[in-house]
């Protein structure tokens, strides 16, 4: 067998429906004007075009249509975040549709699909993953007490403040066990904003330290180690798209400077120097979308098989490369003008920081990688 | 569209593979060419000539080609089929890649019928070698400049300049010639005219080129007052550029009239990490360390990128950004990964890594080290990946000249 593995890459016209929807609705909706805009806001994004994200369906689309859902799986969430993240668009569709697929994925028996209902009509969820720093790391901190009393803090939730529902990862006798807790069971001193790197995003450290657990908000079993490891692949997979589209306007953005800005009596964009690098991301970009498309191919409703995990890891190994490159070419081919606030490049250069370490970084993926394709 | 049925390809591939399987020959005990440029010496030449002979014998080279010139006459899907065993199968090449896969079409295409019947059979059979006059020294990339000057006297052309990098031109028995037969001409294309030329004849001396791995495959070929009859003329004069585009569609393939076989042995990273199992860095496997894990993985995503851009080339909803960006960037994706891959190949090999073709202990006769060398001839020839990048940036990204 070759390492290569398997290539499928197939777009469905149902994919390609909803990339044309979301490439117009994000360019209209998130003009860098707009972007900018939020930056420095509490929320971080628009709750008008939030609203407008729920009439459409998106935080359901991935699920299945008993819980409301459009049925139309996690493939169909690639290109719309592809195209939130060329549009630089944020608030909370990527952590909602992760937190769905979570539930669903370890709700064996039904469990939690009252709350897979809320998603689907709109109410805005996340996942309180991370106890420290290390994604890598498989070792959970944050405990549920026999008394049903969660005990910890997790940090960098993604849109926490956003959330009406926390899916809160937490271990019980040393077992994985997911709890499902509503946002108005957390005091405002339990929360601590976050500054990120990328301003576009929010995220809150959460201490769920003395809540108390419904009995019937608990999910427990094998189907929530699978789901959690699937949910950290399709979250690789997701930010990858995210990434690749953001990686998609950055380079736009640097190419149209270059054709403009003149120096030594010539555009800058004349010089090989400038020239070849930008010609290096778009070959990045290309591969980006390759790896992505082909992931978004072989990923499935279903527990993610051996090449689901490998294509997963790769979207995230390549599109987080590509983007770190084009964001740090992009201040520095901006000149003076890079190094400032209002220059574009500081958005991209910015967003490639957090989103390089959001699901594991590209080391991670190739370590990981190395295993599934060097070891058999 | 192709006629033949699922099931008839079917049986065919099954045929042409058990063919493969059992007629593949043994280790020759010397490094074979990995590509047509590589055929550098009597030995390897003798021993390619007589693989392609028995594999057009055996039915599966110039299948879509016609009966009465040496080919079969069948649906050219059966010739991919073939191509795709031979690949799948690690045969040696079908070296005579000029013939087959750019003289003969083009002469299948707008030969005349006597061009047909005299050269056709002699380029699948082998016995019949041909090598390309395009390159000139002073004129690497820019082949509308052509300086080889043709003068028309009487009933011959009498040949004078120079080219390069002419493939085999040692061997070879015809070149398809690009020459200059007009230079007072306007647009330096309209002077152009092309030729199937002889190469025994007076005045013509091809000379090796030692390439960088010591070995030859090249010469530069002197054209010196060299006269070739005026019926060599392809076409007419002035139609040289036109003809020369021509003969570049034809690498896309039997169904764009090639007649078939490998052009060049593919080294895949599957071959490199086989390669690695024995080798121990720091007392340990070295596909055990952790920095040569990240590099190893590395190409293999290098590898798969390649794969994968060519699935996603076909889905135009997927390339609307910059719809040419993926053909136009093959060749500097794929041949710039090949070269990093084989200078890995090269680096992981411990103190083995320092030697070469001709040591008893290089790993695998010296293969890795003379492949990477090779690799440049990839990484330049065609266009040099800086040419490439220029010509993506250009008119790809639309970044001014």
């Amino acid at each position: 067998m070759s390492v290569i593995g398997n290539t499928a890459l197939e777009f469905t016209d149902d994919q390609a429906m909803v990339m044309d929807v979301a490439r117009s609705f994000c360019a209209g909706r998130s003009p860098l004007e707009r972007v900018r805009g939020l930056l420095e806001s509490d929320l971080g994004y628009d709750p008008a075009v939030w609203g407008e994200m729920v009439d459409m369906g998106w935080p359901g689309m991935a699920l299945p249509e008993e819980v409301g859902g459009s049925g139309l799986g996690v493939s169909a969430a690639v290109p719309v975040c592809e195209a939130m993240g060329r549009s630089l668009l944020g608030g909370p569709l990527l952590a909602t549709l992760l937190a769905g697929q979570l539930l669903l994925r370890a709700s064996a028996g039904g469990a939690g699909s009252a709350v897979l209902e809320a998603i689907a009509a709109g109410a805005p969820a996340t996942i309180a993953l991370l106890d420290g720093a290390d994604w890598g790391s498989e070792q959970i901190r944050c405990e549920l007490g026999s008394d049903g009393i969660l005990h910890g803090v997790k940090q960098q939730v993604m849109e926490a403040a956003a959330a009406e529902w926390l899916v809160v990862v937490a271990q019980e006798q040393g077992k994985p066990v997911l709890a499902v807790v509503p946002a108005a069971a957390i005091a405002p001193e339990a929360r601590r904003d976050h500054v990120l790197i990328d301003a576009t995003r929010r995220a809150q450290a959460v201490d769920f330290s003395g809540i108390q657990v419904a009995g019937d908000a608990v999910l427990r079993g094998p189907e929530v180690v699978r789901a959690l490891r699937d949910v950290r692949l399709l979250g690789a997979l997701l930010l990858a798209a995210e990434a690749g589209g953001s990686a998609a306007s950055c380079l736009d953005t640097t190419v149209e400077y270059l054709k403009t800005r003149t120096q030594f009596g010539k555009l800058i964009g004349s010089y090989q120097a400038l020239k070849h690098p930008c010609v290096e991301i778009l070959m990045a970009l290309d591969a980006t979308r390759s790896f992505v498309y082909h992931a978004a191919t072989v990923v499935s409703d279903a527990p993610l098989d051996e090449d689901a995990e490998i294509a997963c890891r790769m979207a995230k190994a390549q599109a987080t490369e590509t983007l770190k490159y084009a964001g740090d070419r992009a201040v520095q081919f901006h000149g003076g003008m890079g190094f400032t606030w209002d220059c574009d490049a500081q958005l991209y250069v910015r967003r490639a920081q957090w989103v390089q370490q959001a699901f594991g970084d590209a080391q991670h993926h190739r370590k990981r990688l190395a295993r599934l394709l060097l070891d058999r | 569209m192709s006629q033949v049925s699922d099931r008839e390809k079917a049986e065919f591939r099954q045929q042409v593979g058990a063919w493969m399987q059992a007629n593949r020959p043994a280790d020759p005990g010397f490094l074979l060419p990995q590509s047509f440029m590589e055929v550098g010496s009597e030995q390897q030449l003798d021993f390619l000539r007589e693989w392609q002979h028995k594999v057009w014998s055996a039915g599966y080279l110039g299948m879509a080609w016609p009966r009465q010139y040496g080919g079969q006459g069948q649906d050219p899907v059966y010739q991919s089929i073939a191509d795709q065993e031979m690949r799948r199968h690690g045969v040696p090449i079908c070296f005579n890649v000029i013939g087959l896969g750019w003289a003969g079409p083009l002469i299948n295409d707008i030969g005349t019928e006597a061009e047909k019947a005299r050269y056709l059979k002699g380029i699948l059979s082998g016995e019949d070698i041909w090598c390309q006059g395009f390159s000139e020294p002073d004129h690497g990339s820019d082949l509308g400049s052509a300086q080889l000057r043709a003068r028309r006297e009487g009933d011959e052309y009498v040949l004078n300049g120079t080219k390069i990098w002419t493939t085999m031109g040692n061997f070879a028995k015809y070149m398809i010639l690009l020459a200059r037969t007009n230079p007072q001409v306007e647009r330096k294309y309209d002077g152009l005219s092309f030729f199937l030329a002889p190469m025994q004849v007076p005045g013509i001396d091809p000379r090796p080129i030692r390439k960088l791995t010591g070995e030859y495959g090249f010469t530069e070929t002197f054209f010196t007052d060299a006269r070739i009859p005026a019926s060599c003329l392809m076409g007419e004069e002035g139609q040289g550029w036109k003809i020369a585009m021509r003969t570049l569609q034809y690498e896309r393939g039997a169904e764009a009239g090639a007649a078939g076989g490998l052009a060049f042995v593919r080294i895949a990273i599957d071959d490199m990490i086989a390669e690695l199992a024995d080798v121990e860095r720091d007392g340990e496997p070295a596909l055990q360390d952790p920095a040569v894990r990240d590099h190893v993985v590395q190409m293999i995503m290098e590898e798969k990128a390649v794969v994968l851009c060519d699935r996603r080339a076909a889905i135009q909803a997927l390339t609307t950004d910059y719809p040419f960006s993926l053909p136009l960037s093959n060749k500097l994706r794929f041949t710039e990964s090949t070269r990093r891959m084989r200078q890995m190949a090269i680096n992981l090999q411990g103190a083995d890594g320092g030697l070469y073709v001709g040591d008893t202990a290089a790993r695998q006769g010296g293969f890795w080290q003379r492949a990477y060398l090779n690799s440049f001839s990839a990484t330049i020839g065609g266009g040099t990946s800086q040419v490439q990048a220029n010509i993506i940036a250009e008119h790809i990204l639309g970044l001014p000249k």
